[in-house]
């Protein structure tokens, strides 16, 4: 039962995490748009979602939590490996070496919030619909 | 990364590009001080930036690495009735060019509030992660 459920929310739940990933990597763009020298980063999201399922979430790639004993759980800190953050290719580069645009970051950051509030909203009925569905009646 | 990092990753630009306004702020308002505490025109000062990488993927804040004085000479002036002046007549002014300090306060302002953006989109969208499920 219970992994029943877990697999109908993992999807969205790979995909939130994913999403809150790059929010946070959209958000150090922003922050380190006038430091000379920092290439902005991003990822492929598609790319990302994909390896995320095929490791199913569990132990893989990434940070893992240590386990001394046997009765411990897995968990994992991030769904996201290093490796998958890609360098952004500026298409006005400033001579100090800093390649971010803040139009472009802007405009993925805004991208970035919508898509996170409709994966929240997808995850949000699923629950419901579950929920609705155990209603003794 | 924790859930809450994008509020230290926003909130550590926010305070450097504070910093960056106070330093713009003091060279504003020394762009006349002919003597400063060693006795020597004020210098302006600028403030450098660098990464502050959370984790190996180079993700992070920003923070001010130093406050570096402008290395260019400072301004010299005839004036000989100033009591500065020297031998020549000549009065050493500070080396701040209002201009690039205006232009240095108007981007800083506009990175400061861009951060305050991310800040407060995080905010909404985290309360709403919060109440995920109840309604």
């Amino acid at each position: 039962m219970i992994d029943q459920l877990d697999a109908a929310f993992n999807f969205h739940q790979q995909a939130l995490s994913l999403r809150h990933e790059r929010q946070q990597v959209l958000a150090s763009n922003i922050a380190n748009a006038d430091t000379p020298g920092y290439k902005a980063r991003d990822m492929d999201f598609t790319s990302a979602l994909e390896r995320a399922m095929q490791r199913g979430g569990g132990s893989g790639e990434g940070l893992a939590l240590e386990q001394t004993s046997s009765r411990h759980l897995a968990g994992q800190a991030s769904a996201l490996p290093r490796g998958d953050l890609l360098y952004r290719v500026p298409d006005q580069p400033s001579l100090d070496g800093n390649t971010v645009d803040m139009d472009r970051e802007r405009a993925q950051f805004a991208d970035n919030s919508v898509r996170y509030q409709a994966a929240l909203t997808f995850i949000g009925r699923r629950i419901q619909g579950l929920k609705s569905a155990m209603q003794p009646e | 990364m924790s859930m809450f990092s994008v509020f230290d990753i926003s909130g550590s630009a926010m305070s450097a590009q504070s910093q960056r306004m106070n330093v713009t702020a003091s060279n504003l308002a020394n762009a006349d001080s002919v003597a400063g505490p060693e006795g020597e025109a004020y210098h302006a000062k600028q403030v450098l930036f660098e990464t502050r990488a959370q984790s190996r993927s180079g993700v992070g804040g920003v923070g001010v690495r130093e406050v570096v004085e402008d290395p260019s000479p400072l301004r010299r002036e005839y004036r000989p009735e100033h009591p500065l002046a020297d031998d020549q007549g000549y009065v050493d002014m500070p080396n701040v060019d209002p201009a690039a300090e205006m232009v240095n306060m108007i981007s800083a302002s506009r990175s400061y509030q861009a951060n305050v953006e991310v800040m407060d989109t995080n905010k909404q969208l985290l309360l709403k992660t919060l109440s995920m499920g109840e309604g």
